[in-house]
C-alpha cells in the first residue's frame, strides 16, 4: 500500500480500563507485577468453561439521569472509562478551546451494546422487547458513538468504526485524516467492547476459545480468553504527550475468520504504518502484537514479524493480562505500547512458558527495560481487516 | 489542506426492491418508469459462486452487488480500490438469529453465522471475493451513516488518492428486533470516487450546522423505510441532475453536496 507521510499528532490525554483495573496506573501496576486480570468465566448465564477479562462494578454503575436512555453494559463501561485519568476534563477543555463542532468522536467496537439486545430476547413480551429495553438507540452499532456524543457534547463528525478486532486501531487512522484535512482540530478516539453471549458463544462455536488462561505464543496455546475494556486517546495537532506517527491499513483477502497463511495482510499494514511514519523497520523498538493465542494467529504473526524485523525488536502480546478485548484491543494495546515509550518497560508475554518454535528472537517472555523511541501496535480483525499504528515520544516531533 | 476535496463520480451501482440496477433506479427517480416487474428479489452478485450465494447473508449479497456494479460502471479494477462500507444496522437478520439462539440454545450458535455477524462482513467478503489487499473499513453513524461514509471516503482520497469504493446498504429487520431497529426492504448504493479533475460529474462536499432541508420524490418515498434512506437523497439528485443535495451528518450537522454535472 502506498502511504503518504502524515504530520505527527499529539496524544494529549489517554486512559484505559480493563480487567486489570480502572485507569492507566492499574494497567502499569499489573504489567510491572506480571499480574493477569483474567478470572474463571462467571459472566455467561449458560455455563462455558473458559477464562475472561471482566471489568468489576459495571452492574452497579449508575449513568447520569440525562444519559439513562443509553443505559446498557457497554455504555456504562464507556462512561466509567471516560472518567479516568482526566480524559473527561480534557474533553471539556477541547470543547471550550476549539468549539464542539471542531472535535470529532471516532470510536471502535465490535459488538457495541448487542448485550442489551440479547437480554431483551430473554425477556420478550410476546414478540416485543420489554419496556425497559424498548430503546432503539441501544440496539444498533452506533449506540456507542451516539452515547459519547451525548455524554461529551462534542458535535464534530461522530462515527462508530466496527471492523471487528481492528476497530479501535483504525479509529486513529480515520481521526488523523479528519485532522490532517482540517475538518476538525481534535478528536476523541478509542474503543469500548463488553462481554456478551454473542462473542463468548460465537468464538466458542469457531473453536477459538481456550478452557484455560490464554497462552500467547506458547507451543501449547489452544485459544483465546475473551475480555472487555474501554479506552480513549485525544488527538490534537500540538500539545504535550506522545505522538501518533503513522498508521497502516490492509486487507488479507483470504478468509472471514482465519488469517492469511503467509501473513500477507499483516506485513502490508505493518510496512504501511512504518512508511507513513517515515521510519524503517529497524527503528521500531517495541511492538505490541495482536497475539490472540489462537494456534494460527500467533504462528502467522510471529512469522510475519520475524521476516520484517531484525533481532533487536522486542515484541509481546498482552492478551493474557486483559483477555482479547476485541473492538477495544486497538486502543488498549496502543496505550500499552505508548507506556513502553514513556516508562521503558516492555511487558513480557504472560503465560508463554514454552515458546512456539515459530517465534523469532523478537518475542519477549520476561519484562524488559530499555529505551523505546518508537513503538508499534498490531490489530487484526475478522474479514482479514488489519491495522498497525506507530507511536513516538514527544521530543521527536 | 482545509476541508473536504471535490470528488469525481466515476461509477454508480444501485439496488432496491423492484429497482435492480442504477439505470432502473435513475429512471424511477426521474418519474420516467415504475418499479421493474419481476425484478430479482435477492441480489445475485456475479462474483460469488452459486453455493456461496446461498450461504451469504442478504446484506452481504446486496453490498457486493452494488459494489461490483459501481466498479463495472467506472471501468475500475475492484482489486485495486480501497473501500468504505457503511451500514446503519449491519445485518439485522443475523442479529435476530444470534439473539434468538443465545436465548434458547447458546452452544448451538452457528460458527459461520457468527463470523457473518461482524459489521465488516460485507467488506470482508468483498476483499476476499475480488482479491483486494487495499484498506477496507466498515462504519455506522445511525442516520448519518451515509454522510459519514462519504466524508471518510473523501478524506482517504484527499490523503492517499483515489479511486476508492464507497458502499452503503441496509437490509430488513426481522423478529422482535424489527420493533426497535427499523429497516424494511433492501437498499444499496455504491459509488466509485476519485479526485476531481475538472471533467465529468463531481460532488463538492461541505459540512454545515443545522438540520437537512426536506427532500421528496419517488425514490426517496420508495426507500423511506430502509435504514439507508439518506443515500436515496443523493441517488435522486444524481438521477435528476439536481444541483444540491443535503444529507444528515449527525447531531446539528448536515453534509451539503453541490453537484456539478460536467
Amino acid at each position: 500500500m502506498s502511504a503518504a507521510a502524515m504530520p505527527p499528532l499529539a496524544i494529549t490525554a489517554r486512559t484505559l480500563t480493563t480487567a486489570c483495573g480502572a485507569g492507566l496506573d492499574s494497567m502499569r501496576e499489573a504489567l510491572a507485577a506480571r499480574r493477569s486480570g483474567l478470572r474463571r468465566n462467571d459472566f455467561s448465564a449458560h455455563p462455558l468453561e473458559t477464562w475472561i477479562g471482566r471489568v468489576d462494578g459495571l452492574e452497579d454503575l449508575q449513568l447520569p439521569a440525562d444519559l439513562m436512555g443509553w443505559d446498557c453494559r457497554n455504555n456504562r463501561l464507556a462512561w466509567f472509562a471516560l472518567q479516568q485519568d482526566g480524559v473527561a476534563a480534557r474533553v471539556e477543555a477541547l470543547r471550550e478551546r476549539y468549539g464542539a463542532a471542531r472535535v470529532a468522536i471516532i470510536i471502535g467496537t465490535s459488538t457495541s451494546s448487542i448485550g442489551a439486545s440479547e437480554e431483551a430476547y430473554t425477556r420478550l413480551d410476546g414478540d416485543r422487547f420489554p419496556a425497559d429495553l424498548h430503546r432503539p438507540i441501544i440496539h444498533t452499532p452506533h449506540s456507542l458513538g451516539s452515547f459519547l456524543a451525548a455524554a461529551t457534547g462534542l458535535r464534530g463528525p461522530c462515527v462508530t468504526v466496527a471492523t471487528a478486532c481492528s476497530s479501535s486501531a483504525k479509529v486513529f487512522a480515520q481521526a488523523a485524516r479528519l485532522i490532517q484535512a482540517g475538518v476538525v482540530d481534535a478528536a476523541l478516539v478509542g474503543g469500548v467492547d463488553t462481554l456478551c453471549g454473542s462473542v463468548l458463544f460465537g468464538f466458542n462455536a469457531l473453536g477459538l476459545v481456550s478452557t484455560a488462561q490464554c497462552r500467547p505464543f506458547d507451543v501449547a496455546r489452544n485459544g483465546l480468553s475473551l475480555g472487555e475494556a474501554g479506552g480513549y486517546a485525544i488527538l490534537e495537532r500540538e500539545g504535550a504527550g506522545p505522538r501518533l506517527l503513522g498508521y497502516g491499513e490492509s486487507s488479507d483477502a483470504h478468509h472471514m475468520s482465519s488469517p492469511h497463511p503467509e501473513g500477507l495482510g499483516a506485513r502490508l499494514c505493518m510496512q504501511a504504518a512504518i512508511a507513513r511514519a517515515g521510519l524503517a523497520p529497524a527503528d521500531i523498538d517495541y511492538l505490541n502484537l495482536h497475539g490472540t493465542a489462537t494456534p494460527k494467529n500467533d504462528e502467522i504473526e510471529a512469522g510475519a514479524v520475524a521476516r520484517l524485523f531484525g533481532e533487536c525488536l522486542r515484541a509481546s502480546s498482552t492478551k493474557a493480562y486483559t483477555g482479547h478485548t476485541l473492538g477495544a484491543a486497538g486502543i488498549v494495546e496502543s496505550l500499552i505500547a505508548i507506556e513502553a515509550i514513556e516508562s521503558g518497560l516492555m511487558p513480557g508475554t504472560l503465560n508463554c512458558d514454552d515458546p512456539d518454535p515459530a517465534c523469532g528472537p523478537q518475542i519477549l517472555r520476561e519484562n524488559t527495560r530499555g529505551e523505546v523511541r518508537y513503538a508499534m501496535n498490531n490489530s487484526f480483525g475478522f474479514g482479514g481487516n488489519n491495522c498497525s499504528l506507530v507511536f513516538g515520544a514527544e521530543a521527536r516531533a | 489542506m482545509s476541508g473536504l476535496p471535490e470528488l469525481k463520480v466515476l461509477g454508480i451501482g444501485a439496488f432496491a426492491d423492484g429497482l435492480p440496477d442504477w439505470a432502473a433506479m435513475a429512471a424511477f427517480a426521474r418519474g420516467e418508469a415504475g418499479l421493474v416487474e419481476g425484478a430479482p428479489k435477492k441480489p445475485a452478485p456475479s462474483m460469488l459462486p452459486a453455493n456461496e450465494r446461498r450461504r451469504a447473508p442478504d446484506s452481504v449479497l446486496l453490498a457486493l452487488l452494488v459494489a461490483e456494479a459501481a466498479c463495472a460502471n467506472a471501468g475500475a479494477d475492484p482489486a485495486a480500490l480501497p473501500s468504505v462500507f457503511t451500514s446503519t444496522h449491519g445485518d439485522l437478520a443475523i442479529t435476530d438469529y444470534m439473539c434468538a439462539t443465545l436465548a434458547t440454545a447458546p452452544t448451538e450458535v452457528s460458527p459461520t453465522r457468527f463470523h457473518n455477524s461482524v459489521h465488516n462482513a460485507a467488506a470482508g467478503y468483498w476483499t476476499i471475493g475480488v482479491g483486494c489487499h487495499a484498506p477496507a473499513t466498515a462504519i455506522s453513524a445511525f442516520d448519518a451513516s451515509f454522510a459519514q461514509g462519504l466524508i471518510e471516503a473523501a478524506l482517504q482520497i484527499a490523503i492517499d488518492g483515489g479511486p476508492l469504493l464507497l458502499v452503503a446498504y441496509d437490509s430488513p429487520a426481522g423478529g422482535p428486533l424489527q420493533h426497535t431497529s427499523k429497516s424494511e426492504g433492501l437498499f444499496g448504493f455504491a459509488l466509485v470516487l476519485d479526485r476531481a479533475d475538472g471533467s465529468g460529474l463531481s460532488l463538492v462536499p461541505r459540512i454545515e450546522a443545522g438540520v437537512c432541508a426536506e427532500a421528496a420524490g419517488p425514490l426517496i418515498e420508495a426507500t423511506a423505510r430502509n435504514a439507508m434512506a439518506p443515500a436515496a437523497r443523493l441517488a435522486q439528485a444524481l438521477a435528476r441532475g439536481e444541483d444540491i443535495c443535503e444529507l444528515p451528518a449527525g447531531m446539528d450537522s448536515r453534509l451539503v453536496l453541490e453537484l456539478r454535472h460536467g
